[in-house]
């Protein structure tokens, strides 16, 4: 019987059941694209962040007490290296696939033909890779300084240009100089020298602009010093710090087994950090503070937006069935009083509207979980020029917002429908 | 003891009395209609017997239990064992065939039982429209329907609210005769009405004005039929006024 019932309601009052599916759909469309962007932004964001640099810095362990002495970042090292032949490993730490990219650096001094004192730093560019574990990859500061302006030539290309002798100048040097691209600057190091083809000028807004970049190879032949770098700038993608990783980060021991694991499997930059320094030889690794600060604190602003479009759009779903519902119940009010006339409780009522109500809901739900999935990836592919990945947790979410939303909107008809008077609605009060 | 008992009942709306100081007795078995001019009270009376409303002030008893401080879930559920409604504007569910209409009411006294529901349309002669709609159905038939949703649940009392004011003579006589039948069969019927010819079959007839009983009339030639002109042949006396 119960369920005639439902089967007629919803074939008779299949237009406005029809309305409130679909303002049920809208809202929970627009709640499963901002969950579904929501949960994916961390990684899309970060993604979109990491274009403004690397987040951590490997130095030596001797360099990085001095810095810590002395307060300095990026100071000079002291002597001591860090190994080339180590890079590869850092693909293998259990957050591999969150770093990004990363480069190695080694800072010489060199000497011009005019006895020009220069910075000369030997990096990869767009180094070529095959890691132990078989993926091969392309990191360099080509892509980790993309920011970087090439004001004449083009970036230097390490792959075809293989022990070439090739060089890439920042533009105050090369206004100081007087050289433009095509030039060859003969630079002589501690152990070596060299002349080097100019392919491009950078203008990097800092430091790098007075500083020669040549691969790190010959870097390190200028000075003697093969197989050694002074520093690596990794990009990787980390979660937002919070109090257990501020906690770990500053005393290990502090913290329970299972809050030591759940840190460790977690890739906040601390984290990411410290498998780093379980990998590399007596390095640090340290989060580049400003920026994985700020990371964290767009992340932060782009969630909050999201959960504000989020419940406004519930609310706004909440009021439309409110007032679909209203109306429904209001055209249905002899019915229902003569449900209550005949014997029906106010329970048995309520729960006949209800399940009417929530059985449109799912339809509704349903229909606008994957409408919202379609936004999201319309959203993904404007924002962050790629495709959101749906996140389980969204469905189990969305459901519970749905019934949630569609129970507030349900409440005033639910109570009009208690407050209704059978006597008043079949004939005259009096 | 009567079935039903109203003692010196009042409903006060403001500054209006729509009952005012009613005191009367329905014994088992019995036929009763209530009649009134419009305003005269006939529906709040209805409602208060009918357990869908409340009285100000008095009691009301059903089989000695005083019902009128009874709370409204406690109403509905003594309205539901005891009372069999019939409206003037019959109240089917429109998207429920005539037996699922019947079965309705099952389906809030106890459980629906299809058989039973096809044997009260049976009763009122529909056993052959069970399966149509309201809208597929005459006024006539409809009111059937209603009659049959009413007694479906064997009630103590059948409550019906002007049962003939939308039907033709035609319907209207066998509505009469069904309500004969019901009475013959033992049932307890107070009908409201504002039609004499219909309330001259009862029993006993009421007559409401402004709120008060203002007249008991006795049809002691009571042979329960349908008569259409014919008022001038019953003998009525006029117990008071």
């Amino acid at each position: 019987m119960f369920g005639r019932m439902i089967r007629g309601t919803l074939l008779r009052q299949w237009k406005k059941m029809l309305m409130i599916a679909f303002t049920i759909a809208l809202g929970a469309s627009l709640a499963s694209a901002m969950l579904s962007v929501m949960l994916d932004v961390e990684d899309k964001v970060n993604q979109e962040l990491k274009t403004y640099g690397a987040n951590i810095t490997v130095v030596p362990k001797s360099a990085s007490v001095l810095n810590d002495i002395y307060e300095v970042e990026g100071g000079e090292t002291t002597g001591a290296y860090l190994r080339e032949d180590e890079l590869g490993k850092i693909k293998t730490i259990f957050w591999a696939f969150n770093i990004v990219d990363y480069a190695p650096f080694v800072n010489v001094k060199g000497t011009l033909e005019d006895g020009t004192d220069v910075s000369v730093v030997g990096s990869w560019f767009n180094h070529h890779m095959e890691l132990p574990t078989g993926e091969e990859l392309d990191a360099g500061i080509a892509s980790l300084r993309s920011w970087w302006e090439i004001e004449s030539g083009e970036w230097l290309d390490e792959q075809s240009n293989e022990n070439a002798q090739i060089a890439m100048i920042g533009t105050s040097l090369a206004q100081k100089l007087g050289v433009s691209v095509g030039d060859t600057l003969h630079i002589k190091g501690s152990a070596s020298d060299g002349d080097f083809h100019i392919t491009g000028i950078f203008d990097a807004g800092g430091d790098e602009d007075d500083q020669i970049f040549v691969p790190l190879n010959t870097a390190q032949a200028l000075a003697n010093l093969d197989g050694c770098i002074d520093s690596i700038e990794v990009s990787a993608l980390t979660t937002p710090e919070n109090e257990l990783a501020i906690k770990v980060a500053q005393d290990p021991s502090s913290v329970t087994v299972s809050q030591y694991e759940l840190w460790y499997c977690t890739a906040y930059a601390s984290s990411i950090c410290y498998q780093i320094q379980e990998v590399i030889t007596d390095s640090v690794a340290s989060p580049v503070r400003q920026v994985a600060d700020s990371e964290g604190a767009i992340l932060e602003k782009t969630k909050l937006l999201m959960i504000l479009i989020t419940i406004l759009s519930l609310i706004g779903a909440a009021l439309g069935i409110c007032n679909l519902v209203t109306a429904s119940v209001m055209e249905r009010s002899s019915e229902i009083g003569l449900m209550k006339a005949i014997g029906a409780q106010n329970g048995a009522i309520s729960g006949l509207v209800l399940t009417e109500i929530f059985i449109t809901a799912i339809f509704g739900g349903v229909i606008g979980f994957f409408a919202g999935f379609g936004f999201a990836q319309i959203i993904g592919q404007t924002v962050f020029n790629s495709a959101i990945t749906l996140k389980p947790m969204v469905i189990p979410i969305v459901s519970i917002l749905v019934v949630l939303v569609t129970l507030a909107g349900s409440i005033p008809a639910i109570r009009m429908l208690l407050r209704l008077r059978p006597a008043e609605v079949l004939h005259g009060g009096r | 003891m009567s079935l039903l008992e109203l003692r010196n009942i009042y409903k006060i709306y403001g500054e209006l009395h729509a009952l005012d100081d009613v005191s009367l007795k329905v014994e088992k078995g019995e036929w009763v209609s209530i009649m009134g001019p419009s305003g005269s009270g006939k529906s709040t009376m209805m409602n208060i017997i009918g357990c869908m409303d409340k009285p100000s002030k008095g009691e009301v008893l059903l089989d000695g239990v005083d019902i009128s401080k009874e709370s409204s879930r406690n109403l509905t559920t003594i309205r539901r064992d005891k009372i069999g409604l019939i409206f003037q504007q019959f109240h089917l569910v429109n998207y429920l065939t005539a037996v699922e209409n019947v079965m309705l009411a099952q389906y809030y006294h106890s459980i629906p039982d299809e058989k039973e529901a096809l044997e009260a349309l049976d009763r009122v002669g529909l056993a052959d429209r069970a399966k149509h709609l309201p809208s597929q159905l005459s006024g006539g038939e409809q009111q059937r329907v209603c009659v049959a949703r009413a007694l479906i649940n064997y009630p103590e009392i059948i409550l019906a609210d002007e049962p003939t004011g939308n039907l033709d003579e035609a319907n209207e006589e066998i509505v009469v005769d069904l309500f004969h039948k019901l009475h013959n069969e033992g049932t307890t019927l107070i009908v409201v009405t504002h039609d004499p010819e219909v309330a001259e079959v009862a029993q006993r007839t009421l007559v409401l004005r402004s709120g008060r009983l203002a007249k008991e009339i006795v049809n002691k030639n009571f042979t329960g039929k349908i008569h259409f002109d014919e008022g001038d042949a019953f003998r009525k006396e006029e117990i008071h006024e």
